[in-house]
């Protein structure tokens, strides 16, 4: 073999050479390669505790080769707070979808992105409850169709989906807040380099980092894979624009 | 000569804590325990410890199973609404098998009830309090100098057995006053190291903390190894105060507050000329059930001692020899109702017998 042959495209060490359970089109695997590719590329694998969430992404610890802790539904920013309180030197980070960050867990998330804890929040947004079966989120769309929304959301009713990635970047604590989409290779590489930034910003001791990223969830939306992924750009972004709203390392 | 100080149960207990070593606390205020977070976020910067009053029960509970996964000595304590609100984290770090001390300063219930000293919580504590078929550690101190004590021994037994442990106090004793003698804690020398916490996976295997359990059998088997577990402490760590059992007609059983004021009527009792023993649970759960079947194979009577309508009495009905008659006087918590030497005095009278 020559020598000038470079492997430029490898599975990445942090995470298991193993099948995940999520459904065909769902985008938790982009999401947790994305992670994991960061990880290696900061070489703190064998330092980082993951913290994981009830919901789809319970299973990080399958999936990951990582130390995982196991939090209660919404309670992951408060575990990770006496992780990271008890091991300031980890990179500590929580892994968590919408209803369990923007519903049962906005107390948590808030006080813990106030209080500029130094972890790492990666909030998968993909308006629904995933693992029960399709309810309808904090998130969910107006007009939007879930099984405890079967005539479309009425804001009415049901009030407005939550911006977090806008409303957290107001507290002083959180030094790092953006959203990002991998509905595109263009925005999986943006997505990329946001979810490093947020690394960096955890590393550099600079306070609490928010990476919100839309996801598809052909499943639960009665949707094949790329009409799911089409509604990502048409739907969603549309009201969760893609943007970093705070970055204090641009100050 | 030994240092005695002048000094609150409350006190006490975060004195204990800090002297075995316990450097995280997470709490939230709430009457009438707030002398626990207040003497601990005044004295943790001296020794290194990290305090933090969270956002809510619920926060601490969950913040103090974090510090807990990392292999720390970490504590929360609360008030009885509290701590129903800490029930879901408790669960889970049972679940988890993770140690902690949970402090509980009951206060009268249901609902907001009041801040006046109440037993009211036993079930909740001892009968596992969240969802899920669990048991913690309960230690039920009857003194400020047991609150230091038995704070201490709450963080060996949870150590030891990977169980969360709660200290059940109550308004009264976490208010009072009187001598402490503090002195040094010494570690077990064989506690378990805990080869189970999470540090970043450099140079072994990932390790994770959890509670869930979906595989074939998986579920089942961790149960049975919790219980297991409750089995054990069951068998090497009850613990109560007895007096006066090789003679006494009648045996009186009661814990915490309520058993300061049974010494007082069993002295009573006593200058009448009546038989009476007491028989003290230190700890209820795991519950002292041989002692009582030990003590009444001679005192066929029992009366047992309760702020409240009656709730350890099920367990003492549980442990008695057969053939014994337990008898039962409470009084619901709340303003006023603390009964007195004399009422409890009354109460031997009527169910004594020669």
């Amino acid at each position: 073999m020559s020598s000038a042959l470079q492997q430029v495209f490898a599975h990445p060490v942090s995470l298991k050479d193993v099948q995940t359970h999520f459904c065909p089109g769902c985008q938790h695997g982009t999401i947790h390669r994305l992670v994991a590719e960061a990880m290696d590329q900061f070489g703190v694998q064998d330092r980082t505790i993951g913290v994981a969430s009830v919901g789809c992404s319970v299973f990080l610890y399958g999936y990951f080769d990582i130390d995982v802790v196991e939090a209660p539904h919404g309670r992951a920013p408060a575990v990770a707070t006496g992780v990271k309180r008890a091991c300031p030197d980890k990179f500590v980070f929580t892994y968590q979808g919408d209803g369990d960050l923007a519903a049962i867990g906005t107390s948590e998330i808030i006080h813990a992105a106030n209080r500029g804890e130094g972890m790492t929040v990666f909030f998968v947004n993909n308006t629904t409850y995933g693992m029960t079966g399709g309810q309808m989120a904090p998130t969910t769309l107006p007009s939007q169709k879930t099984s405890t929304s079967p005539y479309g959301r009425n804001v009415a009713n049901d009030g407005y989906p939550i911006r977090m990635a806008e409303l957290l970047a107001q507290l002083e604590g959180v030094a790092y807040s953006a959203r990002v989409a991998v509905n595109t290779p263009k925005n999986v590489v943006q997505a990329g380099r946001v979810v490093k930034q947020a690394f960096e910003t955890q590393i550099q001791g600079r306070g609490f980092s928010f990476v919100e990223v839309l996801s598809a969830c052909p499943t639960n939306w009665g949707m094949d894979p790329l009409t799911a992924n089409a509604r990502v750009a048409e739907e969603m972004i549309p009201y969760f624009p893609l943007a970093t709203f705070k970055d204090t390392s641009a100050a | 000569m030994q240092k005695r100080l002048l000094v609150k149960g409350n006190e006490a207990v975060a004195m204990g804590a800090i002297e075995a070593g316990c450097r995280f606390y997470f709490g939230y205020p709430i009457t009438p325990q707030s002398d626990i977070p207040e003497y601990i976020s005044r004295e943790f910067p001296k020794v290194g410890g990290t305090f933090i009053q969270a956002e809510s029960e619920i926060a601490s509970i969950n913040m103090l199973l974090g510090a807990s996964a990392c292999g720390k000595r970490a504590m929360t304590s609360s008030s009885s609404p509290g701590i129903s609100l800490k029930q879901e984290g408790i669960s889970y770090m049972a679940g988890s098998e993770l140690p902690g001390l949970i402090v509980n300063i009951a206060r009268s219930g249901p609902g907001l009830g009041g801040i006046d000293a109440s037993q009211s919580d036993y079930f909740q504590a001892v009968k596992g309090g969240g969802h899920g078929g669990y048991h913690t550690i309960v230690l039920a101190p009857h003194s400020v100098q047991e609150m230091y004590d038995l704070t201490m021994l709450a963080f060996d037994l949870s150590d030891r057995y990977r169980v969360p442990a709660m200290l059940l106090g109550d308004s009264v004793l976490g208010q009072m006053k009187e001598a402490l003698i503090p002195h040094p804690y010494v570690a077990p020398a064989d506690l378990p190291a805990k080869d189970w916490a999470v540090s970043g996976k450099a140079g072994r295997a990932q390790r994770v903390v959890k509670s869930l359990y979906l595989g074939d059998g998986e579920l089942e088997a961790h149960n049975w190894k919790l219980h297991r577990k409750y089995q054990e402490m069951r068998e090497r760590e009850t613990r109560c105060e007895t007096a006066g059992l090789d003679d006494a007609r009648l045996l009186v059983t009661a814990f915490g507050v309520t058993a300061r004021i049974a010494k007082t009527a069993i002295r009573m009792a006593r200058e009448e000329g009546l038989k009476v023993g007491l028989l003290r649970p230190i700890t209820l759960f795991p519950f002292p059930d041989k002692a009582f079947a030990d003590a009444t194979a001679r005192a066929k009577r029992v009366l047992c001692f309760e702020l409240n309508t009656g709730q350890m009495v099920e367990d003492v009905r549980l442990s008695v020899s057969r053939d014994a008659d337990v008898f039962f006087y409470g009084r619901p918590p709340g303003a006023g109702s603390l009964p007195t030497p004399e009422e409890l005095l009354a109460q031997i009278r009527k169910h004594y017998k020669d």
